[in-house]
């Protein structure tokens, strides 16, 4: 496979913090790849030293074949980046943000008004395109941001909690808007975030990341498929009785109480709802409801930390 | 050939800013006119300056253009620390323009805005009395470029150095007004007390206000190619000074 970026023990530390931890990153190219953590987790100290702002204390790393330290030019060339925060001047439009950005990365000058034009329609800012940003909705400021990034027609463009922030209908829109760009451009992106939603339903590879560290790195598919459990939640007339009964079952791997519900840890739980039903129904316990689930990036994040993605609301 | 465009969009983009806060440039037409008119007459009815009457506006004219420039220089470049903590210099870092290009682009836009300024005052000069003639005209706006990219330079050195806008008052304090006062704007440089005679050559401002007074009313407490060589000097030494500073610490930028 052929990987867009390759970062080599790369670690950010200051003073008496270690920010990013000798990280090994390898992104295929043409990817959507996921840089999954709570915060604090350096995402973002990640990040900005993979487009060239921040310095690694040591360690790595190169961006489409140059080295972030020694061709930091050229790295810069070949990036689009959106920023966690809002990167945009309030008193210009969105088009003169493009123009802007445009001049700055040198896209000839024959090529611009066309390349506006075509970022201008991906973005669909229609008739706010002439005003001024401070007018816009969160929603259209990402897009705008998203929009700017691509006009030198980057190799890599890079999300920076792409989403933060936006009500769940904007990030639906800018979800779709990252897939399709995927798929029609030659364009790799390196998104990170802590929804887990969003990695799940975006990334074709995440890395999960805490304090600092890569933990695991795999397709979300093969990551929750690792994690071998899918939970039956059930619900009885007599939980004591159920559980006592239940505990002898070989299948079981984990049984846990929660309020009036019951949860099992099993594997490949399709087929065992029906055992569990019948083998209630054999002890003389009756089934109110059952449930299956399968397990979502949030469960490996526990799984593998111990500890709950803080998810904001 | 890249650098000059970026150099170019930096400036365009600075200096579309400036005309698009309307009220800015109002408030800072009608700061110095207030100077000129309230102060100006106040203070010249009370002494004798010359004899004439009319001759102190006409004296602090130039020194009211000169805080102009400064004021107006100074702010936009204090606008870098709002640039950052709005996050569009990360926008301007992360571009492939090398450091020095942003920091020529910056002080040439600040100093337009600075331009602008001083050119409506020089066509108000008749407020005070002051006969404006093409060669005065050309040569007040020649040197207001050395004057303003110098104090534009100063503006962007202190956000090289100042990471908030809380840090504003103390830069008022003790950069800006000590600037304006001790420039001889409002005072003769000749014959004061040692100390301030000192602080006064000390003052870049000095020699800015020294040269404009020279050119508008034709007269100056120095040789008007001394003080511009300093004002040209320093405007050269601030830029190239913030210009290795914003590359230096361009890791504290963010």
């Amino acid at each position: 496979m052929e990987y867009i970026i390759e970062t080599h023990d790369i670690s950010k530390v200051y003073d008496d913090f270690t920010a990013v931890n000798s990280i090994n990153l390898k992104v295929p190219k043409n990817s959507v790849y996921g840089v999954l953590g709570p915060n604090g987790a350096g995402k973002t100290t990640l990040i900005s030293m993979l487009c060239t702002i921040l310095h690694p204390t040591s360690g790595t790393a190169t961006v489409n074949g140059y080295d972030v330290m020694k061709n930091s030019k050229e790295v810069r060339q070949s990036i689009g980046v959106v920023f966690q925060s809002r990167a945009l001047d309030d008193i210009l439009t969105g088009r003169e943000h493009l123009e802007m950005h445009a001049a700055l990365y040198g896209v000839p000058m024959d090529l611009r008004k066309k390349r506006i034009e075509e970022v201008l329609d991906l973005i669909a800012l229609g008739d706010k395109a002439d005003e001024y940003t401070k007018t816009y909705s969160g929603g259209m400021k990402r897009r705008l941001e998203i929009g700017r990034g691509l006009i030198h027609h980057p190799k890599i463009l890079f999300l920076d909690e792409p989403t933060l922030g936006l009500d769940p209908q904007t990030r639906e829109n800018i979800w779709e808007y990252i897939q399709e760009l995927n798929k029609t451009e030659d364009i790799t992106v390196l998104m990170s975030t802590h929804y887990m939603e969003e990695a799940d339903k975006l990334c074709d590879e995440i890395a999960i990341i805490n304090h600092g560290e890569i933990i695991t790195a795999d397709s979300p598919k093969n990551l929750k498929r690792d994690l071998k459990a899918d939970v039956i939640t059930i619900k009885v007339d007599d939980p004591e009785k159920f559980i006592k009964k239940a505990e002898k079952l070989d299948f079981i791997k984990n049984i846990m109480v929660t309020d009036s519900e019951i949860k099992m840890m099993v594997e490949q739980g399709e087929n065992l709802v029906a055992t569990v039903v019948n083998f209630a129904n054999n002890n003389d316990i009756m089934v109110k409801s059952i449930e299956l689930e399968h397990p979502n990036l949030e469960d490996v994040f526990i799984n593998l930390t111990g500890k709950r993605i803080v998810e904001e609301g | 050939m890249a650098e000059w465009e970026g150099i170019y969009t930096i400036w365009f983009r600075e200096a579309k800013r400036y005309v698009r806060y309307r009220s800015r440039i109002v408030s800072s037409v009608v700061t110095p006119l207030l100077w000129l008119l309230i102060f100006g007459t106040g203070l010249g009815s009370a002494i004798r300056f010359s004899g004439m009457t009319g001759a102190y506006q006409a004296f602090i004219y130039p020194g009211i253009i000169g805080q102009t420039i400064l004021f107006t220089a100074i702010f936009s470049g204090v606008s870098v620390i709002m640039d950052r903590q709005y996050g569009f210099l990360k926008e301007i870092m992360v571009a492939p323009v090398s450091r020095p290009s942003i920091v020529f682009g910056k002080a040439l836009g600040i100093a337009t805005a600075s331009i602008i300024q001083g050119v409506i005052l020089l066509l108000l000069s008749f407020v005070v009395g002051v006969q404006m003639t093409p060669f005065i005209f050309i040569a007040s706006f020649l040197l207001m470029i050395p004057i303003s990219v110098g104090l534009a330079g100063v503006g962007l050195l202190i956000a090289t150095f100042t990471d908030s806008m809380e840090g504003f008052n103390l830069i008022m304090s003790f950069i800006v007004l000590p600037m304006f006062l001790l420039s001889g704007a409002l005072f003769p440089v000749t014959g004061l007390p040692t100390f301030l005679q000192f602080a006064v050559y000390l003052d870049p401002l000095t020699y800015g206000v020294d040269a404009l007074r020279q050119v508008i009313i034709g007269h100056g407490a120095l040789p008007l190619y001394l003080s511009t060589s300093v004002v040209v000097g320093f405007a050269i030494l601030t830029v190239i000074l913030s210009a290795i500073l914003f590359s230096k610490k361009e890791q504290n930028l963010m």
